[in-house]
């Protein structure tokens, strides 16, 4: 090994990145996400390119292929049931670790470029699983990948072309197909280099946590192994308990009926609806139904729609409050928890159709949801007045345990009862 | 309390965007009815789903009812009996018009038959192969490595014999079609495992013909329909009644009316849209076994780390 590591000093960068690396000591079970991603993406590479030795990108034979290996691939049910229930629960978990990365502020200085990264994996992330949901061939991959496709006729001039480039032709076909297996094969491996950078930015600023105040001694902290590593991998086997759940019980629950239709250009399905992760961007873009100027209903639609991810990006200048954790933050926490409800409202308003009540009901959520990141992020942070901060990490915990320096305190073991 | 607050974003989150999500499921496919043709053609654009639903009443005007399945639940199993039933229905009455063109007759071994069976079942088809050595094609009796033949070469075909609509292939028929649930029942299926709505609709609608339209919707029909408050995308579908009591001899004393016929062949639709079903569920008791005992160990190898130092 210290052959190796004078030559390539590999050795030593796993092991101060994964054993001796010092993470706060009060990260609770919101921060096992980044964790758990890193393993789904694994999950997602390993079973997609056993997939992809069985599967046949050809519009004639794609859907049977697949019904192949649901039916005479050895095992083959369940590789494509984890490939499609773990894009699923993939994105349950990128959810769960931004919304976390929201509450405890993980955005703000230094971490802007961390947060950054961040958000292009959740962009190449959801044009992965757009592709790959493509692949099956059935009505509503068909269909859902015309829709999508078909915002970029939005726009003025570059539209059309922007479609037919990404459409191989003027209407999904083989050629469609063909590219996007292509693509939804590349794209895992540029996320997977996207998050060595995402995780090299987080080791050089080192985690936020619950606190929000930065680690000062050394006794803030514990070494990586064993404490991160049993409690990461903890969290990882009760967030697989429960994708197993899925997987093996009701593995279609996440999908639609439509899927095991194959794909006919002639029929329309009733209602045409992507897949539940991105209903609430869905809602959204249905929610503009009215001209405003020059810009009729469906560039707006799509320009909300698109604004709603790149709002993101400037999130760490958007909050001009200097607390990093919305645990002191009083005001906030409600403003937090109203963006919550209402992001699961929109989720919920996506999979309506278009009519009376869900449209303006999907208005009013796309105001706030704006609203929230232009208005109420900025405001707040200048009139709020924040709860007093603790001196340190140290300090915070020891106050809460009661200034014991041996006790176990109650909530850590409440915490992951809740969770399971 | 601080540490609830966490954990409780995590629990509650996992949970609801997921459920709240899936209220899509099940908006029915459109394939059976002959005023279907409207929808051909319609703008594939953002607006094609924005299309003026306001004035179109909810189909299907009855929810199915919930049957007792034997491959319900986690320990879900097939009653061998009753898919051999199944089958038998399905070939002396329904494969008349339905096709069920990804089960090969080697798959039913799984239904109880020997090796000399599938062959004896396989043999009563005929299937066409070739080209032969002069370049002719010919007709032959099956074997275990055919697939059940269609009844009809193409789509077009079928739909021209059948009144303008294909009947549908019943290979994946049990898994493409599913009543909206709603909500709060579909939350609530996340827990009791509910994932028969494919037979439970097929079993609906095979027993729900005897029924008499409101005069409003009776004026409404099509001609050449045929009115059923269960079918998912109209008030009538192209298909007649397709079976009636005593129609399909039963060996095994199982009561021959419609409604057994039914519960009979939409099982063993379940069973042809998905062979691996009970193997899945058995598969997954084991996985979850192991999943929730390493997860107690991991758990208390985390206290014990954990134990000096305060968090």
């Amino acid at each position: 090994m210290q052959w190796l590591d004078a030559r390539l000093p590999l050795p030593r960068l796993v092991y101060d990145s994964f054993v001796a690396y010092p993470v706060p000591r009060n990260l609770n079970y919101a921060y096992t996400f980044g964790g758990i991603l890193a393993l789904f993406l694994v999950v997602q590479i390993l079973t997609g390119v056993v997939l992809a030795m069985h599967y046949a990108a050809n519009s004639a034979i794609a859907f049977d292929s697949v019904e192949k290996i649901m039916r005479d691939v050895n095992w083959g049910w369940m590789l494509r049931y984890m490939h499609a229930n773990g894009a699923s629960f993939f994105f349950i978990a990128v959810y769960l670790h931004i919304f976390r990365g929201l509450y405890y502020g993980s955005y703000k200085a230094p971490r802007e470029v961390l947060w950054i990264l961040g958000v292009i994996i959740f962009l190449l992330m959801m044009a992965t699983a757009f592709m790959g949901y493509v692949l099956p061939w059935g009505q509503m991959s068909f269909w859902g990948a015309t829709v999508i496709t078909g915002f970029f006729t939005a726009f003025p001039l570059i539209g059309d072309p922007i479609q037919q480039l990404l459409l191989g032709g003027f209407a999904v076909d083989n050629a469609t197909l063909n590219r996007f297996f292509s693509l939804h094969y590349l794209l895992p491996f540029m996320i997977a280099g996207v998050v060595i950078l995402h995780v090299w930015a987080l080791h050089v600023t080192g985690q936020t946590n619950p606190t929000g105040v930065e680690v000062k001694s050394s006794k803030d902290t514990v070494p990586f192994t064993p404490h991160a590593t049993i409690k990461d991998g903890f969290a990882m086997v009760v967030f697989l308990a429960i994708f197993a759940y899925m997987l093996f019980y009701m593995p279609n629950y996440l999908g639609h009926p439509d899927n095991y239709i194959e794909a006919n250009p002639l029929k329309t399905p009733a209602h045409i609806v992507p897949e539940w992760y991105f209903l609430p961007f869905y809602a959204m873009l249905r929610a503009i139904t009215f001209n405003i100027g020059p810009i009729d209903s469906k560039l707006g639609g799509v320009l909300v729609m698109f604004g709603s991810i790149i709002v993101l990006f400037f999130l760490p200048w958007l909050d001009t409050s200097r607390i990093r954790s919305t645990a002191y933050r009083p005001m906030y926490k409600i403003f937090f928890w109203v963006f919550v409800a209402n992001a699961i409202m929109l989720g919920w308003l996506g999979s309506k159709p278009a009519e009376a009540p869900y449209t303006w009901l999907s208005l009013v959520g796309t105001i706030y949801y704006f609203g929230h990141f232009l208005i109420v992020l900025p405001v707040l942070g200048l009139v709020e007045t924040p709860k007093r901060l603790p001196g340190s990490i140290t300090e915070a915990v020891l106050a809460k345990s009661g200034g014991g320096g041996g006790g176990r305190p109650a909530g850590a073991a409440a915490a992951p009862d809740t969770k399971g | 309390m601080k540490k609830l607050l966490p954990a409780l974003l995590a629990a509650g989150l996992a949970f609801a965007p997921m459920g709240l999500a899936f209220a899509q499921d099940g908006q029915g496919p459109t394939e059976n009815t002959a005023a279907e043709e409207a929808a051909v053609g319609t703008d594939a654009s953002v607006e094609a789903a924005e299309e003026g639903h306001a004035a179109t009443p909810h189909y299907p005007i009855r929810h199915p009812e919930q049957m007792d399945w034997s491959f319900a639940g986690p320990f879900g199993h097939w009653d061998i009996a009753q898919l051999q039933r199944g089958l038998k229905v399905y070939k002396e009455v329904c494969a008349a018009c339905h096709g069920m063109r990804l089960v090969a007759f080697r798959n039913l071994d799984a239904l109880g038959y020997n090796e000399d069976q599938v062959k004896a079942f396989a043999a009563e088809y005929t299937v066409q192969d070739g080209p032969n050595g002069d370049g002719e094609m010919f007709d032959r009796p099956g074997i275990p490595s055919d697939y059940f033949p269609s009844p009809f070469p193409n789509s077009a075909a079928a739909a021209a014999a059948n009144n303008g609509a294909a009947p549908p292939d019943f290979s994946l028929l049990a898994k493409a079609r599913a009543v909206e649930r709603g909500f709060p029942t579909f939350v609530f299926d996340l827990f009791s495992q509910y994932q028969e709505a494919g037979p439970d609709y097929i079993h609906a609608l095979l027993t729900g013909y005897d029924e008499q339209p409101s005069p409003e919707v009776e004026a409404s029909l099509q001609p050449g329909t045929y009115y059923n408050p269960y079918f998912i995308s109209g008030p009538a579908l192209a298909m007649p009644p397709p079976i009636s009591d005593d129609q399909v001899e039963y060996a095994d004393g199982a009561p021959q009316t419609v409604d057994q016929y039914s519960r009979d062949v939409s099982a063993f639709m379940m069973w042809a849209a998905e062979p691996h079903l009970v193997e899945r569920k058995a598969t997954g008791f084991v996985v979850m076994l192991f999943l929730v005992v390493f997860a107690g160990l991991l758990f208390v190898v985390k206290r014990r780390v954990w134990a000096g130092t305060p968090h």
